[in-house]
């Protein structure tokens, strides 16, 4: 099978990736990068599992082929929320994103399978409304599904995020 | 997923020559919504995909002198959200904002939609009932194809396959028109219709029907537009038994299969009851 090479700009660095180019974002995010993060789900399109964000955009990484994307475009993943050396001073801690900190410190992750791409969709939405409703929030994460939460903490710890920021 | 050539034009006419090149075995590719789930379950095999997003014009939605113009690349997000759209018929807008999840939305375009022809599908139910017509070009060919002869059989249009749609073009509504979209959702909010109706009706001073129009969809292998019902309401008071007629008569003209959302003679039952409530609503 003929490789082809990809220019991908994932979590603020250039790659070269030899991808076939029938696969999906999702795919050589995961298999090429190994950033496996970002959760394999339905592939159908309906639970949001694979939310990235695309130029700060969420988008379905299971219904996008990388060849989709401009050469400059800018995917984010769950692992590029982090900031790595950014901890406490003089340490090499990692500084979660504070949509990570409340998500663990209000139980919106429980199984956690889900929780990647719903930081992702929440990241998009505070990035451009800093100060949601309960209903702009709700609307934001409709394209993820959650079996476990009921919904109610990770509703919690999007605004507990917003406030802190 | 099988492998195949992608070929990213930067006009319409590119890509259409490249169609042009060898249509039976070139697959477009809007959103990729539809197409990257069909080739990942090897249903379908293209050799070439031409990805048309650079082809920045189709996206653009504007009023026009005979009406409004809806470019093919427009997201139905785009669409939901357009001024232009919701200026034409709110009901249209709330259309598109009934389709899937945001996710969805955002990504999946009206080209797209109706070339893929589920029956299920939300946008093509309002635009049969506002008399959409579709644009569609090829290397050599344009035309307009009215959307009741676009679609054609189950995930089946008359589009050759060498055509492009580029457009749908909707005429402007008689003066004091009502429209409405009705999705009925019996399992979740972002699931397809079971069924879905769209009305739009105008009356005169007297309070008698001038237009009407009825369309369904979920109700047969097409989205539908119920006819006899349509004539059954003109020149009529839109009254309580001008109303059940048509829903009956919109409900005998179903053809519905039975599927996870429900067998088909609950479809039908349901087709009348969603039209009679759409009927109250615009009446
Ligand atoms: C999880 C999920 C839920 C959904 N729920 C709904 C719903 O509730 N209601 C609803 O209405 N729809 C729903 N859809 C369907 C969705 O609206 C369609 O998948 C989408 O509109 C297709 O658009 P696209 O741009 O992604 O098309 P693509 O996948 O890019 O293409 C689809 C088909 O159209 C052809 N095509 C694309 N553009 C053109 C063009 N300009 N000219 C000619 N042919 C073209 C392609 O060759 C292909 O055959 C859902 C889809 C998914 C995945
Ligand atoms: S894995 Fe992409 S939406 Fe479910
Ligand atoms: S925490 Fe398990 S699916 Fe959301």
């Amino acid at each position: 099978m003929t490789k082809e090479l990809l220019q991908l700009r994932v979590n603020g660095e250039s790659h070269t990736v030899a991808a076939e180019p029938h696969h999906t974002l999702l795919e050589v995010l995961r298999e090429e990068l190994q950033l496996t993060g970002t959760k394999h789900g339905c592939e159908l399109g309906e639970c949001g599992a694979c939310t990235v964000l695309v130029d700060g955009v969420p988008v379905l990484s299971c219904l996008t082929l990388p060849a989709q994307l401009d050469d400059r475009a800018e995917v984010t993943t769950v692992e590029g929320l982090a900031r790595a050396g950014e901890g406490a001073p003089g340490s090499d801690a990692t500084m979660l994103h504070p949509l990570q900190t409340a998500f663990a410190e209000e139980g919106a992750a429980q199984c956690g399978y889900c929780t990647p791409g719903m930081l992702m969709a929440a990241k998009a939405l505070l990035d451009t409304n800093p100060r949601p409703s309960r209903d702009e929030i709700a609307h934001a994460i409709s394209g993820n599904l959650c079996r476990c939460t009921g919904y109610t903490a990770i509703y919690e710890a999007i605004e507990k995020a917003a406030q802190a920021r | 997923m099988r492998p195949f050539d992608y070929l990213e034009p930067e006009t319409l006419d590119e890509a259409l020559a490249l169609l042009a090149d060898d249509p039976d075995d070139t697959l477009v590719m809007a959103g990729g919504t539809a197409i990257v789930i069909l080739m990942k379950q090897d249903l379908i095999r293209p050799a070439r995909v031409i990805g048309l997003r650079r082809i920045a014009p189709l996206r653009a939605i504007g009023a026009t002198d005979e009406g409004l113009r809806l470019g093919a690349l427009a997201t139905h997000g785009a669409l939901a959200r357009s001024p232009e759209v919701r200026g034409h018929a709110a009901a249209l807008a709330s259309t598109f904002a009934a389709v899937a999840t945001v996710r969805i939305r955002e990504q999946a375009t009206l080209g797209g939609n109706l070339a893929h022809a589920d029956p299920a599908q939300d946008p093509p139910v309002t635009l049969l009932a506002l008399d959409g017509v579709a644009v569609a070009r090829s290397k050599t060919r344009a035309r307009r194809i009215p959307l009741d002869a676009l679609f054609v059989d189950l995930f089946e249009t008359s589009l050759e396959p060498d055509e492009l749609l580029v457009a749908v073009e909707l005429p402007r509504l008689p003066v004091g028109a009502r429209a409405t979209y009705k999705k009925f959702l019996p399992a979740t909010l972002d699931d397809y219709a079971t069924v879905s109706v769209a009305a739009v009706v105008a009356t005169d001073a007297t309070g008698a029907c001038t237009h009407a129009r009825i369309a369904l969809g979920g109700a047969g292998p097409v989205p539908l537009r119920a006819r006899a019902a349509e004539r059954s309401l003109l020149r009529r008071r839109l009254d309580d038994a001008a109303i059940r007629e048509a829903a009956a008569l919109a409900a005998a003209a179903t053809d519905p299969i039975d599927d996870l959302r429900g067998s088909a003679e609950y479809k039908r039952a349901m087709a009348g009851v969603w039209t009679a409530r759409a009927l109250r609503e615009v009446a």
